[in-house]
């Protein structure tokens, strides 16, 4: 499966269970549904059989809020069956709405924002001390940057030389309330990273071409930071660069219409 | 204890290559030995508590136990949220240390005054608090941890503390620790963690021959069970800790007990009072109530 076929079959996963579990973060969701096809379609060494395979690439969703872009990847590559997205949300599923453990595949849970970098230096760490070939990869919001952790990290992480890690930043410009430049602005981005240490590389994050140039990335001594412009709510047009999408859930209207587009616009 | 706790920790390395020390910029004069004889094992994370703890998850999820290493409330209160998220929901084996526990840093200042950290740590499930009161304990309580890493808390006084626990290993989690027991005796006075060295000072001025002394080196939420036989003969029990008397050890005790003998429990511990005082941990102990005329009142009621 090419890596746009599974990021279009992920969206319409995501639409159906965030409808029908009348969950929130679809938005967040959309925005990184092709950095996440990208990554467990093509650059990402994974055994779906086997998900704890020594030498797998380990992947650390942030932003646990866009879990459903990573349960329907994974179902989409056989980690378990697409009939387990149905109990999205559900009393007692193990799909829970942040991101978790507990389900095959996933390293990390997260959910309070700030988390995900820190720990996935831990590991890059653990990689290096080892020798090891693997590569971490980290998923993270751009409204997240505004957490002190994240930057503690990037300093021990270019102080270490942790090239093994790369981090992936959701900049989809818009955060829970606002815009992300009228909340607390982040730019100038590029050189704050740079001046962290991160090796830098900015990208379209619906170019899967680009993502996957930049995300198998291997040149650098540094971590690799991949800056991806993406847009909230991505292959939704009713539902892009709008902030209520943030936590607004689609009714049947609207989720319809949603699969019908995403549906389109890859037939 | 702290001198005790890096060279048993170098000891328990050199046997295991999977231990790992990470410290959040403090530990001079003491974490040497460790730097020195393990380099590629030892990481200064910085004066940055959130980014130390969160790699220590993740250094502990790929197979490490990690060790971290700092003073008072900053390995705990700082980096709450990854205590909470990160190393205990994944339950991961990472042993926070904290020297100074108590008011051992009494004259730095409030900051410095570690009297909250039983009460955060015994409500995260998966946690084990280790208690040591004694140097011996502190080897023991490593002992213990390094056997079956798993989340954890070690709390340590500072230095030059009296051996009183001479056993050669631990019973274990939530199981208490002889340090005089006589026969027929209907008074239990137990403690936590280094106030155990000012409690023998007080009690060898008491003089009451009905009186068993033991200490609990280790406890947390899932040990509470263990202490409903051991203490039912008793009809007094005194706990002594340098801790807020609020959520902690005595509370934590007296959850543990079947409602009838609850009340037997009578908390020796810091009153709010002190927090804000400065001065030696002794003077602030005996103002905050952890002193003899408080353990001959709580004896004598």
């Amino acid at each position: 499966m090419i890596t746009s076929e599974l990021a279009s079959k992920m969206r319409c996963s995501a639409i159906s269970m965030v409808h029908k579990a009348s969950a929130s973060h679809i938005g967040s969701v959309l925005s990184i549904c092709d950095i996440v096809a990208v990554l467990y379609g093509s650059v990402m060494k994974i055994e779906p059989e086997n998900p704890n395979f020594k030498q797998r690439d380990r992947f650390i969703l942030s932003k646990g809020h866009a879990c459903v872009a990573v349960y329907a990847a994974l179902a989409h590559k056989g980690f378990f069956s697409l009939d387990a997205l149905e109990s999205y949300g559900a009393n007692d599923s193990w799909l829970m709405n942040h991101i978790s453990h507990k389900v095959p595949g996933v390293e990390f849970s997260t959910g309070a924002l700030g988390h995900g970098l820190s720990f996935g230096v831990g590991k890059a760490l653990a990689g290096k001390q080892q020798n090891s070939d693997w590569q971490t990869f980290v998923v993270l919001s751009d409204g997240e940057m505004d957490e002190g952790s994240n930057w503690e990290a990037l300093m021990f992480a270019s102080h270490h030389n942790l090239k093994n890690l790369t981090a992936i930043i959701d900049y989809n410009k818009l955060q829970s309330l606002d815009t992300v430049e009228s909340t607390l602005s982040l730019e100038p981005l590029v050189e704050k990273l740079r001046s962290f240490g991160a090796y830098v590389i900015e990208v379209d994050g619906h170019n899967h071409v680009s993502l996957n140039k930049a995300l198998s990335y291997t040149d650098n001594n540094k971590p690799l930071v991949v800056i991806a412009h993406t847009v909230k709510g991505k292959g939704v047009s009713f539902m892009e660069n709008k902030v209520e999408w943030h936590y607004k859930s689609p009714n049947l209207k609207e989720a319809s219409n949603a699969l019908k587009e995403i549906m389109k616009a890859n037939a | 204890m702290r001198n005790e706790f890096i060279k048993q920790l170098v000891k328990l390395a050199w046997k295991n290559d999977k231990i790992v020390l990470v410290v959040g910029d403090l530990g001079f004069g003491v974490v040497e030995p460790f730097a020195n004889c393990f380099p590629d094992r030892f990481f200064n994370a910085g004066v940055a508590e959130q980014n130390m703890m969160g790699l220590a998850a993740g250094l502990a999820s790929e197979g490490y136990h990690v060790f971290v290493y700092s003073i008072a409330n900053f390995p705990i209160f700082r980096c709450a949220e990854q205590i909470r998220n990160d190393v205990c929901y994944h339950n991961l084996p990472v042993t926070i240390v904290s020297v100074g526990g108590g008011l051992a840093y009494g004259n730095l200042g409030y900051s410095h005054h570690a009297v909250q950290d039983f009460a955060f740590m015994r409500v995260m499930p998966n946690m084990t608090i280790l208690a040591p009161g004694d140097p011996n304990e502190t080897k023991l309580c490593l002992e213990f941890i390094a056997d079956k890493p798993k989340p954890s808390y070690l709390r340590l006084g500072k230095a030059g503390e009296i051996v009183y626990n001479d056993s050669t290993v631990l019973k274990g989690d939530g199981y208490l620790e002889n340090i005089l027991v006589r026969s027929n005796s209907n008074i239990a006075v137990i403690s936590t963690g280094a106030v155990l060295q000012p409690l023998k000072q007080m009690l060898m001025n008491i003089d009451l021959k009905d009186l068993d002394v033991f200490t609990c080196p280790i406890w947390g939420m899932s040990s509470k069970v263990n202490m409903l036989v051991s203490l039912k003969k008793y009809k007094k029990i005194i706990t002594v800790e340098d801790h807020l008397a609020d959520a902690g050890f005595g509370s934590w005790l007296m959850e543990s007990l079947e409602p009838e003998d609850r009340q037997k429990i009578q908390i020796m511990a810091l009153k709010h009072d002190v927090c804000g005082m400065v001065g030696s941990q002794a003077h602030l102990n005996a103002i905050g109530g952890i002193n003899a005329d408080k353990l001959l009142s709580l004896l004598r009621e």
